[in-house]
């Protein structure tokens, strides 16, 4: 890092997307990631860095890795940490986003990790209260952490973003996994590819300032990195995929296909994996594979993001 | 009562004033206008330096009552009205119960008799419960009262029942008026389809929804040579559709709203719902195709599509939230703002636009300074500058996209049948 970089202060109460975010407020995450990773590898994993702060997971939607990812990092900042999923919490009774916003503040609560399936979900939440509010995914739009673990991970293998060939494969239209890694990787100066069948690309995706294409073997060729998309075959794409094997044929991940790629390429998935639908068993569990140190760098990751962040609504509340 | 209003710069596009003058109303109606009248009067008004204007006619707005009267009622509505310098305004039929029989319309009516603090008139609906099932009686519905027809919200899908109900109201003489959206089209979508919407992860309305609907109106209205008018337009594409039907010679009048020429859909970008309505805010080639449309004639009349929500129905997922925001006592100001000041208009241009334009559309003897006419007018400060807050809405809802906006004009005062209605002079 510039000598400059490391004056850069991080002065936002909540972290809601990377659209927004600097290249060097990007950085400064992944620098503040990189040493929370140490305190994952001690005898006693804890730091007392946020003690005395509570943080609250509101999930509205079911998600097992991304809960308890923020969970663990949360008490390994020896956070208090309470989750509350809809099932058991009173939206169920017709409670609006921005009342059960304002009841978990009542609580004295510091900082919310929301998940909903609204597009600007977090947002709302973030203007209406004075909580941090950390977005754990918010509809089509971003799910920030996510790509800032992908990106932490990347950086960790090939030491470098800028002028890396990144492929995204999957569902872009419907992903905010992907609407975020493209933002955070671009802003970086790698160079981004999509690839997913025609139906399953957003309106006007090239001006994102990637390259598209609906062809995997050509978005496999340069590639140093691939980011493989879970597949979520409810939405309405039968009509092009009559059943999920004709997807894993054309765009699934498989030995075979990568024998046309890089020989070290970097093989990526947020997670859950469907094996046999976008990606093949023997390339999740192969040598090219990070999937499972993608799981492990969420938690230095969301430390960071979660330190960064109360830490300066503590400065901005003063 | 006698209010002599002294000094004004009188503006009627209609009674082809523009000049510095006064105005004697007596009663209920305007008895002179004329330089340098000097009368005792029971009230005078110094207007040096403002504007008087006929009270705007505001051919598309929504009062709610009956059936929601919690997000507006005719009491509050026309408050709001009178508030903006609106005199006369089309009640849209999508209230709760459907403007669709004679009984809901003399319900309205009753309604609009005890509280109408403006001039309210009727429109009704195309369809029974805008369904674009069965017609409603129109005839049945003029006779009650309603001087136009729309299923507002909705498009009549069905291409015969259209031509149905235009060949009835070329025959009745009241005015068809058309919401164009397929909704075949734009589905569930929330914001304009664009690449703001692919990266807010929002579902987007095509613009085809809007202008291919435009298309089809104008020719099934060519069909029958039946006039018929377009609301909300909002885009470039429909623009130039109705310039060419325009050109053709075509019966088409067509209106637009100041969000539409004031607002693209970066706003959308704070997932903020008071830039949440229907048609949605689109881009910045569309607002200049918008101003350009008022100013070469191809857009008749500028309305506010009021559309009050509750905070309920508001502050929410803008996913989830209502469309549409209020604007009855905004849309002089942000017209001043945005067509006025940046010369897209001239202010006898702009009165036009909301007075003597949308009264010819809809066949009322309204939009002008007459005398021996009823005198609905307002006085307008056109210079003064000031900040939209949620506390100056006399609406009953606060869901409006200008709020911290500076805009420029004031309304001083309204003046309806000859009664000050609202004034803010000391």
């Amino acid at each position: 890092m510039k000598k400059q970089d490391n004056q850069i202060k991080w002065t936002r109460k909540d972290l809601l997307d990377l659209e927004s975010l600097s290249k060097e407020e990007i950085e400064l995450i992944l620098t503040t990631a990189e040493s929370f990773k140490e305190v994952s590898k001690r005898q006693i994993k804890k730091v007392p860095a946020l003690r005395g702060k509570t943080l609250v997971n509101l999930f509205y939607e079911p998600s097992t890795r991304t809960r308890v990812s923020f969970e663990i990092a949360a008490k390994r900042l020896s956070l208090d940490v309470i989750n509350i999923s809809v099932e058991t919490s009173s939206v169920r009774k017709g409670e609006t986003l921005i009342d059960t916003g304002k009841n978990i503040e009542a609580l004295k609560v510091d900082v919310i990790v929301v998940r909903h399936s609204s597009s600007g979900a977090a947002a709302l939440l973030a203007r209406h209260t004075n909580l941090s509010v950390v977005n754990a995914g918010d509809g089509w739009h971003e799910h920030p952490t996510q790509a800032l673990l992908d990106i932490f991970t990347i950086k960790e293998k090939l030491h470098r973003i800028e002028g890396l060939n990144i492929t995204i494969v999957g569902d872009i239209a419907h992903s905010r996994v992907a609407r975020s890694n493209i933002w955070g990787l671009k802003k970086l100066g790698a160079n981004v590819c999509v690839c997913a069948p025609e139906m399953l690309l957003p309106y006007e995706v090239e001006k994102f300032g990637v390259k598209v294409t609906t062809d995997l073997d050509e978005a496999l060729k340069d590639a140093d990195v691939v980011n493989v998309l879970r597949m979520q075959f409810e939405r309405d794409i039968q009509s092009a995929f009559p059943n999920q094997l004709e997807y894993f044929k054309k765009y699934g991940i498989t030995e075979e296909r990568l024998k046309y790629a890089k020989k070290d390429i970097i093989v990526m998935h947020p997670g859950p994996i469907n094996r046999g639908i976008e990606i093949s068993s023997a390339v999740a569990d192969g040598l090219n594979s990070v999937i499972l140190e993608q799981v492990t760098n969420g938690i230095a990751v969301r430390m960071a993001v979660l330190f960064l962040v109360v830490s300066a609504n503590e400065y901005l509340k003063r | 009562m006698k209010i002599l209003i002294k000094n004004a710069k009188v503006i009627s596009p209609k009674d082809n004033l523009d000049d510095v003058l006064d105005i004697l109303i007596e009663g209920s109606v305007i008895k002179d206008i004329r330089k340098d009248i000097n009368l005792n009067v029971d009230k005078l008004i110094d207007a040096k330096n403002k504007i008087v204007m006929p009270a705007i006619v505001d051919m598309h707005v929504h009062l709610r009552e009956p059936g929601r009267e919690d997000k507006e009622t005719i009491a509050s509505g026309t408050m709001a009205a009178v508030h903006g310098g609106v005199g006369s305004l089309l009640s849209m039929p999508n209230t709760l119960a459907t403007i669709d029989c004679i009984e809901n319309v003399r319900l309205l009516k009753d309604i609009i008799s005890k509280n109408a603090k403006a001039n309210v008139f009727i429109c009704g609906a195309i369809t029974k419960a805008r369904l674009g099932k069965e017609l409603t009686d129109i005839e049945a519905l003029k006779e009650e009262g309603v001087i136009a027809i729309s299923d507002d919200g909705n498009s009549v899908d069905n291409e015969e029942l259209l031509l149905e109900a235009l060949k009835i109201t070329k025959r009745l003489k009241i005015i068809t008026i058309e919401h164009c959206e397929d909704k075949s089209i734009s589905k569930d979508g929330v914001m304009n389809l664009s690449f703001v919407s692919t990266c807010l992860g929002l579902k987007g309305m095509p613009k085809e929804a809007e202008y291919k609907r435009v298309k089809r109106n104008i020719e099934l209205a060519s069909k029958v040579d039946a006039p018929i008018h377009i609301t909300h337009v909002s885009c470039l594409e429909s623009v130039e559709i109705i310039r060419e039907a325009k050109k053709r010679g075509l019966k088409i009048t067509a209106d637009t709203a100041p969000h539409y020429f004031s607002l693209t859909e970066d706003a959308v970008r704070t997932y903020d719902s008071n830039f949440k309505m229907n048609p949605p805010l689109r881009t910045e080639a569309d607002v200049l195709a918008i101003k350009e449309a008022l100013a070469d004639g191809t857009i008749d009349a500028i309305i506010s599509d009021h559309a009050p929500h509750t905070e309920n129905e508001k502050e929410i997922e803008f996913d989830k939230a209502e469309f549409g925001v209020i604007g009855l006592e905004t849309e002089l100001a942000v017209a001043i703002t945005e067509l006025l000041d940046k010369k897209i208009l001239t202010f006898n241009e702009l009165v036009k636009k909301f007075t003597e334009n949308p009264a010819r559309i809809l066949n009322i003897d309204k939009g002008g300074l007459t005398i021996n006419k009823t005198a609905d007018l307002i006085i307008v400060d056109p210079n003064k500058e000031w900040v939209v807050k949620k506390d100056f809405f006399f609406s009953k809802s606060k869901n409006s996209p200008f709020i911290g906006r500076t805009l420029k004009g004031v309304v001083n005062c309204t003046i309806i049948s000859g009664e000050v209605a609202y004034s803010n002079f000391d």
